[in-house]
């Protein structure tokens, strides 16, 4: 009991606390196979190398982290046994736990951190703004490594513990050694299960089998089978059938379906939510007018979207923030104009922009539903605002490639695309895309706006709660008035599973460890 | 014949590079960049520039198609771009899936659909007669997915007597194996199933009014030796024809019936490459198809001469 309690305590991160929450109050039985069916197809195995959701949840099985973020978002060491920082806030020196090993059997060294970390911030670009203010790490023993700074970053915990993508999971050095500009070769990590190379059928399965030697915890389950089942349908059907356990996104209409079925249950692993985006092309008119970009702000109405995108209103919220409303940095700074759908002042404001009526490119992605329909609902109001809409219709592969275009909209490129991202990378101005300024180096759409870029500086170098706070303010008022991009509300996806599966944690990720059968 | 048959084998090779480069020119105006799915969210030009260089789609289209053709010639499909797994590998582990599917789904078409075509063409006008052409018909119009979806409800939710989805090995057991297959193999034959049927019943038509069939009638011999013996034998040809067309099809059908019954066959391999731009994969897998096409064409041909011999080639 004893060194139950203290493996809780330490562990901490991630899911201490969620486990509290977990859905199920089922003795956990240790043993059998998991068949899950994962929300698509995995196909690319390095989390460093793409920002895939898929990639991040199969490494959350496969490797660890050295931080945590729980349930309260509150960071938690995981690989890490203690840590230490420098009364100036420049040293940070990191010892690892006892007995960590990777699949291979041999022992996790300061050495393997070092160079995943340097991997990893040559990619993310929570990384990247660390590696922008000269860190220096270095492997002091064994056990012990150190970052350096070379000049004041606030949240390095924070980037530690990032919980999404690009997450920064540990590697063998010799592993973290490979170029981050290409995959990885070999699969080894240090978490709670091993992926069996053999049997992964990309389009078809993953096989994952427990890591005996994983620290902190106690992996309940022998293997885990993640299943691809393209049909939602299919899915459905399996679950009732008992040809699965766990369904990880059912579409939102299928969820009454599932309720009315005694054996399954429904769970909200990541109340949190994620947030619609409107993205305008600053680089081409009339959206690098912008008084253009702000007829788009004005015109908006979450409900209505949120209604035609997602349908049921208990999954669904509006949202006036440009950060996750459950983060602890929502506010309504600036959000006047978000707040309240006002289309006298959209056609105001279409009209002293000077637009002078060319068609307007809003990319139409059809195969994936909230996004057919966000497109759908765009075009009703741009049109009701005065713009003339041209809706391209186009799967997701094509607007993938077409979003890259910087060339004007009758030469392939775009005006309006819609997109998504889940709270955890929009939660602080540090992960958050929308609202970099940093014009060909921002994301797609590419607003240049010096005065966002200077703010996210002045907060990752924030060292207090109460001034980030503030110049996460700073970072609303100014990206809302700049129209960087506009939020159509957020939503929550639940999650469906037969009720002998205990243990699902809330999290971004469906975490497996604490998984058991009854 | 042996001849013939070398001969024919050796002038698909033709065939299949203009195929090669056909699906190669395909792929190369469809719009979609894997760099860019590669890429991912947070990645720059120079990012995407970077990955297009090191996969080698900011070469020539020609540089690209003699790199591709050399390896095929070494008989390396490639690697994906996504998984960095060998396209031999992929297909391997998917061939087997809709090999056994189709091989299935044929044995049943063609079991039901020639013996109802046959007994409606002898009993023309006939209740029975009327019955095959509804059943045909039905056939024709029902969607393989909606009947897919209704066989799952039927027999895999509501009795309980076969799985919903999923593919098992023969050497998981012989019942596993059968019954994984039993519902995905009638949902796509059903349609074959039609057409063979009314395929055989017309042509049945045409030879029993022939005179020799009248003649083995008058010599009394029994309706079902005239029947399998010297009408089906007559009417035969455009069956083949149908079956051997029907195999082409139901490769290309298999798609649809793959994604309901979640089987990981080359369908669902082809579609997920080309949602994916997966080009070596979709080279890949359309190359080998072809071949197998190629091949079932050569088989139709040589089963002519079998069942005809004033068929020479």
């Amino acid at each position: 009991m004893t060194q139950l309690d203290r493996r809780q305590f330490l562990a901490g991160a991630t899911a201490t606390a969620a486990a509290l929450a977990a859905p199920s109050v089922h003795a956990q039985k240790a043993g059998g196979t998991l068949r899950f069916v994962a929300q698509a197809d995995l196909k690319i195995l390095d989390p460093v190398w793409t920002t895939a959701y898929i990639t991040r949840n199969h490494s959350y099985l496969v490797y660890d982290t050295l931080f945590g973020t729980d349930e309260k978002l509150q960071v938690r060491p995981q690989m890490v046994d203690r840590h230490s920082v420098s009364r100036d806030g420049m040293k940070y020196s990191f010892t690892l736990r006892d007995g960590l090993k990777w699949h291979d059997g041999q022992p996790v060294v300061a050495e393997d951190c070092v160079e995943s970390l340097k991997r990893w911030m040559k990619k993310d670009r929570f990384g990247r703004l660390l590696a922008a203010h000269g860190p220096r790490l270095a492997a002091a023993d064994r056990k012990t490594f150190t970052l350096e700074l070379g000049e004041k970053f606030g949240p390095v915990l924070e980037a530690l513990g990032k919980p999404s993508s690009n997450v920064p999971f540990m590697m063998p050095a010799r592993i973290a050694a490979t170029s981050a500009d290409e995959q990885i070769k070999e699969i080894v990590g240090s978490g709670p299960f091993r992926f069996v190379k053999d049997e992964w059928q990309p389009g078809n399965q993953v096989v994952y089998v427990k890591h005996a030697d994983y620290v902190p915890r106690r992996v309940h389950l022998d293997k885990v089978v993640w299943r691809y089942m393209p049909d939602a349908a299919t899915a459905a059907a399996a679950l009732a059938a008992g040809e699965i356990d766990w369904w990880e996104i059912p579409p939102i209409d299928f969820i009454a379906k599932v309720e009315q079925n005694s054996a399954l249950s429904t769970f909200l692993p990541d109340a949190l939510g994620t947030q619609g985006w409107l993205r305008p092309n600053h680089l081409h008119p009339p959206f690098n007018n912008k008084k253009a970009r702000q007829a788009l702000l004005h015109m908006m109405s979450q409900e209505t979207y949120l209604q035609a995108a997602i349908g049921v209103s208990k999954y669904f919220r509006t949202c006036a923030s440009v950060f996750a409303c459950a983060g602890p940095y929502a506010s309504k700074a600036g959000a006047e104009g978000l707040d309240r759908q006002n289309m006298e002042r959209a056609r105001q404001l279409v009209k002293e922009s000077g637009y002078d009526g060319r068609p307007v490119t809003v990319v139409h992605i059809t195969d994936i539903g909230f996004l057919n329909a966000a497109a759908l609902v765009t075009r009703e109001l741009m049109t009701a605002a005065g713009f003339n809409v041209d809706l391209k219709a186009m799967d997701w592969s094509t607007g993938l490639a077409v979003r890259a275009k910087k060339d004007p909209p009758d030469k392939g490129g775009w005006n309006v695309l819609h997109t998504w991202w889940m709270a955890a990378d929009v939660m602080h101005p540090a992960v958050h895309f929308g609202v970099s300024g940093a014009g060909p180096g921002a994301w797609f759409g590419w607003p240049e706006i010096p005065q966002l870029e200077k703010l996210i500086t002045d907060f990752v170098r924030a060292t207090d709660q109460p001034r980030r706070k503030q110049l996460a303010e700073e970072v609303q008022k100014v990206a809302l008035d700049e129209v960087a991009y506009v939020p159509w509300g957020e939503w929550m996806q639940p999650t469906a599973f037969r009720k002998n599966v205990n243990g699902i944690l809330k999290f971004i990720a469906p975490l497996f460890w604490n998984v058991s059968i009854a | 014949m042996l001849a013939e048959i070398l001969r024919r084998l050796v002038a698909t090779i033709p065939v299949m590079v203009v195929v090669a480069l056909a699906v190669f020119a395909l792929l190369h105006v469809t719009p979609g960049d894997p760099a860019v799915i590669i890429a991912g969210d947070y990645a720059t030009g120079d990012d995407i520039a970077r990955i297009r260089t090191r996969l080698g789609l900011d070469q020539p289209f020609h540089v690209q198609v003699g790199i591709w053709l050399g390896r095929i010639v070494r008989g390396d499909l490639g690697t994906s771009i996504f998984s960095g797994l060998p396209v031999a590998t992929l297909i391997g582990q998917r061939a087997a899936t809709t090999i056994w599917l189709t091989l299935f789904a044929m044995l049943i078409s063609v079991g039901i659909g020639v013996p109802a075509g046959v007994v409606a063409a002898w009993r023309r006008g006939s209740w029975i007669d009327r019955a095959v052409m509804v059943f045909a018909v039905s056939g024709f119009s029902m969607p393989t997915f909606w009947l897919g979806f209704i066989l799952v409800y039927v027999f895999a939710i509501t009795a309980g007597w076969l799985p919903v989805q999923g593919y098992l090995p023969m050497a998981s057991g012989l019942w596993p194996f059968f019954s994984h297959l039993i519902l995905p193999a009638l949902t796509l034959s059903l349609v074959y199933m039609a057409l063979i049927a009314r395929m055989t019943r017309a042509s049945m038509l045409g030879v029993l009014e022939e005179d020799y069939i009248r003649t083995a009638f008058a010599k009394g011999l029994a309706p079902r030796w005239v029947l399998i013996r010297h009408a089906l034998k007559n009417a035969s040809l455009p069956v083949v024809t149908i079956i051997g067309i029907g195999f082409a099809l139901l490769i290309g059908g298999a798609v649809v019936t793959e994604s309901v019954f979640a089987l990981p066959g080359l369908g669902r391999l082809t579609v997920d490459a080309i949602v994916r731009r997966d080009y070596p994969v979709i080279q890949g897998v359309l190359l080998v198809v072809s071949g197998v096409y190629v091949l079932i064409n050569l088989v139709v041909d040589v089963l002519y001469v079998v069942l005809d011999p004033r068929i020479r080639y």
